[in-house]
């Protein structure tokens, strides 16, 4: 891109502008004038969540040879295979902004990026893959419907699509949960085991609290989001707790209570002190899902190899030829 | 777009564009980009990453490096000789009442 970053302060005419732009629902593309503190919002946001895709593969991976059936298995292979084209889109968009992918990758590879606290717990049974396509889908496809209106075309046109994609995720998963909460007692509570550790950390995936989420108010002002992280995490405990009740689900919540007056599902206290310690590193898994992506990085090195040099060889044959 | 740079030994690969086309008779559109290290490569990289439920019937991968656009700063000024002419659309001229089928 053309645009060097700024030393000195955006001129206030263009930011003007800008804002106008935004303001009257406008959507900017890659080669647009923007502010360099939208361009660095931006990739710090894309990166974070085309990261999240990639890490995601790996809770689910690891259930794929055990999956129970034949169906089942497809269905997850087909999932994980539509996170790895999700990761795909988002960096394509992030490029546009003017960030190599590559960039972006020894970023996550070498701990300095940052992704979804969620893929940071285990898997432990095969409940657990029902329960994320459910729970940690569906929170996913809360965030990303409001992101599929965000101001940057680029970041939008990937949601859009995601969006799409993703409802096959979350049904899945609620079939998955439907068909072991109807099952015999040991299925059962199995599921609900897998409930209650999936519970809380999807409500922390929408992020800190509006009290307590320092990028907000600038990115409802650009219009990159269009609701706060509460309000997401609202609808989302809204749009659940039903599902929950309809297959005889208890969430781990003694505090949860409708609300008539406001129509919401009102709940406890989120541990923010947990989700802290899983973004700084200290989840369960942190280490141990840094260490597969590092390891696939390098076993999919001779590939990265193999192809430049068949490419090569291409070349060469055909300027011989000609 | 990007510029597609010669890449270093651990390569992610240049960078092409991907046009899909949805159906029989429609254009092809802008889905997106891929790496790749050569054309069929990309082809299949573009196959996988933007047609896995059937979205394409036909597929167009260019190299990024070979796009040129207009510069959205002269817009104004590079699009003015289409604006200023009223008289392309249909609207600009009158038919008298009653005519119809025009």
């Amino acid at each position: 891109m053309e645009q060097k970053p700024q030393a000195t302060p955006e001129d206030p005419a263009k930011l003007a502008q800008f804002q106008a732009r935004i303001d009257a629902g406008e959507s900017i593309e890659p080669k647009d004038w923007m502010p360099e503190r939208y361009r660095k919002q931006l990739v710090r946001m894309m990166s974070q969540h085309a990261h999240s895709e990639i890490v995601g593969m790996l809770p689910e991976g690891n259930w794929i040879t055990r999956a129970p059936s034949l169906r089942r298995k497809m269905s997850l292979l087909a999932k994980v295979q539509d996170e790895a084209g999700h990761g795909l889109y988002i960096y394509c968009g992030t490029e546009t902004l003017g960030v190599d992918r590559a960039e972006l990758v020894d970023q996550l590879l070498d701990g300095r990026a940052k992704y979804s606290s969620i893929f940071n717990y285990p898997t432990l049974s095969w409940a657990d893959i029902g329960v994320i396509g459910w729970l940690v889908d569906g929170a996913a496809i809360v965030n990303q419907t409001v992101l599929a209106k965000a101001s940057y075309g680029p970041y939008a046109r990937a949601m859009i699509r995601i969006c799409k994609e993703e409802n096959f995720h979350k049904r899945q998963g609620f079939e998955i949960v439907a068909t072991l909460a109807a099952g015999t007692p040991a299925q059962q509570a199995m599921v609900q085991d897998a409930v209650n550790r999936w519970w809380w950390p999807s409500l922390m995936m929408f992020g800190p609290s509006d009290t307590d989420s320092p990028n907000s108010a600038e990115l409802l002002r650009w219009k990159v989001k269009h609701k706060t992280n509460d309000e997401l995490r609202q609808r989302f405990v809204n749009l659940t707790v039903p599902q929950a009740i309809a297959v005889n689900l208890t969430l781990p919540d003694p505090d949860l209570t409708y609300n008539a007056e406001t129509k919401n599902w009102e709940f406890g206290e989120i541990d923010w002190a947990e989700f802290h310690e899983v973004i700084r590193g200290n989840g369960p898994c942190n280490r141990e899902r840094l260490a597969a992506r590092r390891a696939a990085h390098e076993n999919g090195r001779w590939v990265r190899e193999a192809a430049e040099a068949h490419a090569a060889k291409q070349r060469r044959r055909s300027t011989e030829a000609a | 777009m990007t510029d597609t740079r010669q890449p270093p030994t651990d390569t992610q690969w240049p960078l092409w564009e991907v046009f899909t086309q949805r159906e029989q008779g429609a254009p092809h559109e802008h889905a997106g980009s891929v790496h790749a290290a050569d054309a069929e490569h990309a082809l299949q990289n573009a196959r996988d990453v933007y047609a896995r439920r059937g979205e394409a019937i036909s597929l167009w991968v260019v190299p990024s490096s070979a796009i040129v656009a207009s510069t959205p700063g002269d817009a104004g000024p590079f699009f003015d000789p289409g604006n200023d002419k009223a008289y392309r659309h249909p609207q600009f001229y009158k038919v008298p009442r009653g005519v119809r089928g025009l």
